[in-house]
């Protein structure tokens, strides 16, 4: 499992276009936005604690349709599935793709910020809530993946499968940030949001595995 | 004495729903028929909405049947992951379009009717926004269906997402509900209570109409159900065929 990790990782820092992919992604998406709302201010900072979740959600989506489909393509998953339960395989394979995104976006967002015109007092809990809040994307979004292995060119149908799933974590997420923003106690999204990883940690390796298993039969 | 499960046989399946298909029909065109035409016509206007209060006949019997629709396919999920019975993975599939149907007639009728009386064709409020969040994963439930050929691994595949959707449907409606306080009024008729906000004159009409969807809603499943029971058959002939 944590060679699978490791190899996971250096896959994805080696090659061109996994690792930064979904981070250049994210940062693109949020310089762009001021070009959509207009420059103002007052009107940026109005949506600054909302759109780096909407970023981070689009940015996960884009490096999740690899996620499996590449290993299920030239036989690697079922080598996987021999050498170990494929439990344990989702887990390393989520962990890894959180490490490359969720983790480096909750990294990053804080710095972009500043583009936005953030208040200063929701820094805290928009990196604690991407911090949070990312493995539950990460898990979620595994979920999906799995579920369109069986499916060529599946990269739309993901979209549609697992963005509605990603609703709960948006509203928590974006709302501690917002709480935040408002001077408010963020304390509550922040610990809802949490429970929320847990679950996805705790329940998403069986469903993801389970879909596995019908794919490879 | 034969036990349920026989029942959900394909063989035994399409004969019991043939001879029930003409009865729940009646029922459900029959009832729905009454409650519209008893409260379209033969109740009075309601003193503050007007005649704007006449849309809640087709309302919040659609609403009921959309989430009772995505329930059935949570209940016919398990059924296929546990037992494996082909028919609950087919009636699974011919209940979303359904469900999704039902879930937009809900969303358009309270989209008519809050325009005079919020003044706003739609607001953030939570009840509105799970059911927009229902109508993406009933889109999603069958976007899956039709983009694997493998029935079986179809099948397996839109179970787990059925399951893991509910799961997920309701932490949104809980989510939503902590995200922004609600436009939207209670219900009318509290179950769990059972006690009333509204007068006989409304609650006979609309009681027509909740069961008469209910069984339209068995019927057109049932129909779509039988269909899908012929389809597979006829794959099966195709094949040997081929073969």
């Amino acid at each position: 499992m944590i060679a699978l990790l490791r190899r996971d990782l250096t896959l994805a820092l080696r090659s061109s276009g996994g690792f930064g992919l979904g981070l250049a992604f994210f940062v693109i998406v949020l310089v762009l936005t001021p070009f959509a709302v207009g420059p103002d201010p007052a009107g940026l900072a109005a949506i600054a604690p909302g759109m780096p979740w909407l970023a981070a959600l689009l940015a996960v989506l884009l490096t999740l349709d690899r996620l499996f489909a590449i290993d299920a393509e030239d036989g690697t998953l079922e080598q996987l599935a021999l050498a170990l339960p494929l439990e344990a395989a989702f887990v390393a394979k989520a962990l890894a793709h959180w490490l490359t995104t969720g983790a480096m976006i909750a990294l990053i967002a804080p710095a972009l910020g500043l583009l936005l015109y953030l208040p200063q007092s929701a820094y805290a809990p928009l990196f604690l809530g991407l911090l949070i809040g990312t493995p539950s994307l990460s898990f979620i979004g595994a979920f999906g993946a799995a579920l369109t292995v069986a499916v060529k060119r599946g990269g739309l149908l993901l979209s549609l499968l697992v963005l509605p799933l990603y609703v709960p974590t948006l509203i928590l997420g974006a709302e501690a940030a917002r709480r935040g923003a408002a001077g408010l106690s963020y304390e509550t999204p922040l610990l809802l949001l949490g429970a929320l990883s847990l679950v996805s940690l705790a329940a998403m390796p069986f469903a993801g595995a389970a879909a596995l298993r019908a794919s490879l039969r | 004495m034969r036990s349920l499960w026989e029942y959900a046989n394909p063989r035994l399946f399409m004969g019991w729903t043939g001879t029930a298909l003409p009865w729940l029909w009646a029922l459900g065109l029959g009832l729905t028929a009454l409650g519209l035409i008893w409260g379209f016509f033969f109740t009075g206007d309601d003193f503050r909405m007007g005649s704007t209060v006449k849309i809640i006949y087709i309302h919040v019997p659609s609403a009921l049947m959309a989430i009772n629709g995505y329930f059935l396919m949570f209940v016919a999920a398990l059924i296929w992951l546990i037992r494996r019975q082909p028919v609950s993975a087919l009636v699974g599939r011919a209940a979303a379009p359904v469900g999704l149907v039902m879930t937009l007639i809900g969303l358009v009728t309270g989209a008519i009717w809050g325009q005079p009386m919020w003044g706003t064709w739609w607001a953030w409020d939570p009840r509105l926004t799970s059911f927009l969040i229902l109508a993406l994963f009933y889109l999603g439930y069958i976007a899956l269906w039709e983009a694997i050929s493998d029935p079986e691994l179809a099948a397996d595949l839109t179970a787990m997402l059925a399951i893991v959707g509910s799961v997920f449907a309701v932490l949104s409606r809980y989510a939503a509900r902590f995200w922004n306080q609600g436009l939207h009024q209670g219900t009318s008729v509290p179950v769990a209570t059972g006690g009333r906000t509204i007068d006989d004159v409304f609650f006979w009409p609309l009681a027509c109409a909740m069961v008469g969807f209910f069984f339209l809603f068995v019927a057109l499943t049932l129909v779509r159900a039988r269909t899908e029971v012929r389809a597979r058959r006829l794959s099966v002939l195709t094949a040997r065929e081929a073969g």
